[in-house]
């Protein structure tokens, strides 16, 4: 579904990515894990068309993207749930659900997207009872909640998501990993870049690590989790046997 | 039959990309956590960050035998030693041989790799695998062990030698695959005539042979004498051990994993890609090995790739059965030897001159080396007793070496064939 290679971008004269390789398959879901300034949320933004790439082919379904807008990208079905929820304060809920659907009433009309929000209802019953509170108000797991609701408004093929865990008390992170299994069970592919690596990797089928902008390790997450250096970089721990 | 379908059926492009994935992390990998490729890359002023494309393969340095002996015993490891989880080391000998390790990761890929190969052969969880390769440094044993447990197989892991007893189990047991290589089949083949004992009254109904060379005339023999099906596969210590290749049941070539090992086939003179389908030396890169990842391989191993797509419905591309090698190694019963070996040998010893001939043949399907020496006179024509003394003296001192026994016979100076002044070392009279 998606196919990145050779991947170079940055900040003017700053390189920040430095020859990633990376693809995903349909129904899949891959982690991206990494410390904080390896280049994750570049990586995303490079895909999503928000940062320049200098080099590299970024594929979406066989069509090469990287030149493309991000707009554009976003309507060939690839979405970004971005860091830090970022909803739409002084809107309610549902008007950031709405505004998420946009692309979708363009192309498929109103009751298209009237069945989406049902469906985005149905998988966060939360959002539902809260459908006309004020987005702003909402706790952080709620508004990560909402920040994935309105994503998934597009109808996407990929979803890539931004750290959905920061900030959030574990018990919420577990959560929200439980909706993006679900997410996969319902036929979506994830790309989920992540620090807390061992919650990642415990839902993703692949893995890739990205250190100081390249990626270092890729492979089944299994793999991943058993890897002593991943366990001793990202782990935070030392497995006694 | 398959073991990984999604990964044995990739199309090609998303093997490339795979392929591609793999090797720029291997690269890191080892440029930055094995010295001796962080050298050779710097040498060659080759900045293994930017590597881009498959097709830049060519431009990597070579890792010979010989760089694996001179780093002997860890000096290749990628990762320290506290994560290593195993230790093999190439056929028995000392002084010259080569240690690989595996971390928990490369064990559990090879019994995959393993479980593949076994799974194309057509071994299911149905079977009873009898396992006659060696156990032991030698990864014939233990490689084929895993991944026949993997599929849950039910193995019996008799290792190598004592046939009647190999085949009282085969009878008891009800052993319906057979694991060991192509020659020991056919002793146990003859062994069984001997014994007035039909195979097709055995449960036996398939074999998996390596760890030798074989030919289609061999297969052919087998498949007869034992009413099996016969399959070839291939791997080397270095890279792996078994599981880097193996027949699928149209018996018509061995599918490499190539999602795990990126092959080349080179000229071995002039070192450049033979033309695509052509016959030249094996190179193998490792894609996922954690602790003893291998940089363009040279196997020494002469084959083809056979491009063409299989019936199977694997998109593995197939290589044909190694057909020599492009070095003097010779094998012994499974057990690799260098001529040089035995030279080193013989100069270590008083009396005698520095001729000498390895003479290969195969009686009843079992390899048997002569070494025949040049001796000076005085002890050739010395008390009888004495020269079986010294003969018993270097013999073991070449068992020793070789890790395999041989015989030993004593000629008259100047009567051993020369070319060009030298004599011909070594003379193969075993027929494929």
């Amino acid at each position: 579904m998606l196919k990145v290679r050779n991947l170079n971008s940055g900040y003017g004269k700053l390189r920040v990515l430095k020859n990633i390789s990376l693809h995903v398959d349909g129904g899949e879901i891959v982690a991206m894990i990494g410390a904080n300034g390896a280049g994750k949320t570049t990586l995303l933004h490079t895909i999503i068309g928000l940062v320049r790439s200098t080099e590299g082919v970024i594929e979406f379904n066989g069509r090469n993207c990287r030149r493309m807008a991000a707009q554009d990208i976003v309507a060939s079905g690839c979405v970004l749930v971005p860091e830090g929820r970022q909803v739409f304060a002084p809107l309610s809920v549902e008007e950031n659900l709405i505004l998420g659907g946009y692309v979708l009433q363009k192309k498929e009309g109103r009751p298209a997207m009237a069945r989406e929000l049902d469906r985005q209802y149905d998988l966060f019953p939360v959002l539902r009872e809260r459908r006309s509170q004020l987005a702003g108000t909402l706790s952080g797991g709620e508004q990560q909640m909402l920040a994935m609701a309105r994503a998934l408004m597009s109808r996407p093929r990929l979803v890539m998501m931004d750290e959905p865990s920061t900030g959030l008390a574990p018990l919420i992170v577990r959560n929200i990993f439980q909706v993006i299994v679900r997410l996969r069970e319902e036929g979506n592919t994830v790309l989920l870049i992540e620090q807390n690596a061992k919650a990642a990797l415990a839902i993703a089928d692949r893995g890739y690590v990205l250190e100081t902008g390249k990626i270092i390790l890729q492979g089944p997450a299994e793999d991943l989790l058993a890897n002593r250096d991943v366990q001793r970089a990202y782990l935070g721990r030392e497995k006694i046997e | 039959m398959y073991w990984e379908a999604e990964k044995e059926r990739m199309a090609r492009e998303a093997l490339e990309q795979l392929q591609l994935e793999r090797l720029q992390s291997t690269l890191y990998r080892v440029g930055t956590h094995v010295p001796f490729y962080r050298r050779k890359f710097e040498e060659l002023q080759l900045d293994y960050d930017n590597f881009r494309d498959l097709r830049d393969l060519r431009k990597l340095p070579f890792t010979t035998k010989q760089d694996l002996r001179d780093n002997y015993p860890y000096g290749l490891f990628a990762v320290p030693l506290r994560d290593v989880v195993r230790v093999h080391s190439s056929s028995g000998t000392t002084g010259v041989a080569t240690v690989v390790g595996y971390t928990r990761n490369d064990i559990k890929n090879w019994s995959n790799l393993v479980a593949r190969v076994l799974t194309a052969a057509g071994v299911t969880a149905d079977d009873v695998i009898q396992i006659a390769f060696g156990y032991g440094l030698f990864t014939g044993g233990f490689g084929l062990h895993y991944g026949a447990e993997r599929i849950g197989a039910s193995v019996i892991p008799i290792s190598s030698g004592n046939t009647k007893r190999q085949i009282q189990i085969m009878q008891d047991f009800k052993t319906t695959a057979l694991v060991c290589t192509p020659s020991y089949a056919l002793i146990i083949a003859d062994t069984l005539m001997e014994m007035g004992i039909n195979p097709s009254g055995l449960s036996l109904r398939v074999g998996l042979f390596g760890a030798e060379p074989w030919s289609e005339a061999m297969r052919r023999e087998i498949n007869e004498k034992l009413s099996i099906v016969a399959t070839d596969n291939y791997g080397l210590s270095e890279v792996m051990g078994p599981g880097v290749a193996g027949e699928c049941r149209e018996c018509n070539g061995l599918h490499i994993n190539e999602d795990h090992f990126l092959v080349e086939v080179i000229d071995p003179v002039t070192l450049e890609p033979v033309e695509p389908g052509e016959t030249g030396e094996l190179v193998i890169t490792t894609l996922t090995k954690e602790a003893f990842p291998m940089i363009r391989y040279r196997t020494r191993d002469l084959t083809r790739l056979l491009p063409e797509p299989c019936p199977c419905g694997r998109t593995l591309t197939r290589m044909e059965r190694i057909t020599g090698r492009s070095d003097d190694m010779l094998i012994i019963k499974g057990v690799n030897v260098f001529p040089l070996q035995i030279e080193k040998v013989l100069f270590e010893i008083d009396g005698i001159e520095p001729h000498y001939q390895i003479v290969v043949d195969r009686e009843n399907h079992s390899d048997k080396v002569t070494v025949l020496v040049e001796v000076q006179e005085a002890i050739f024509f010395d008390v009888m007793k004495k020269q079986r003394q010294f003969i018993e003296h270097i013999k073991t001192r070449l068992a020793s070496e070789l890790g395999i026994s041989v015989d030993v016979k004593l000629v008259e100076e100047k009567t051993l064939e020369r070319t060009e002044g030298k004599s011909k070392r070594v003379v193969d009279n075993r027929k494929l």
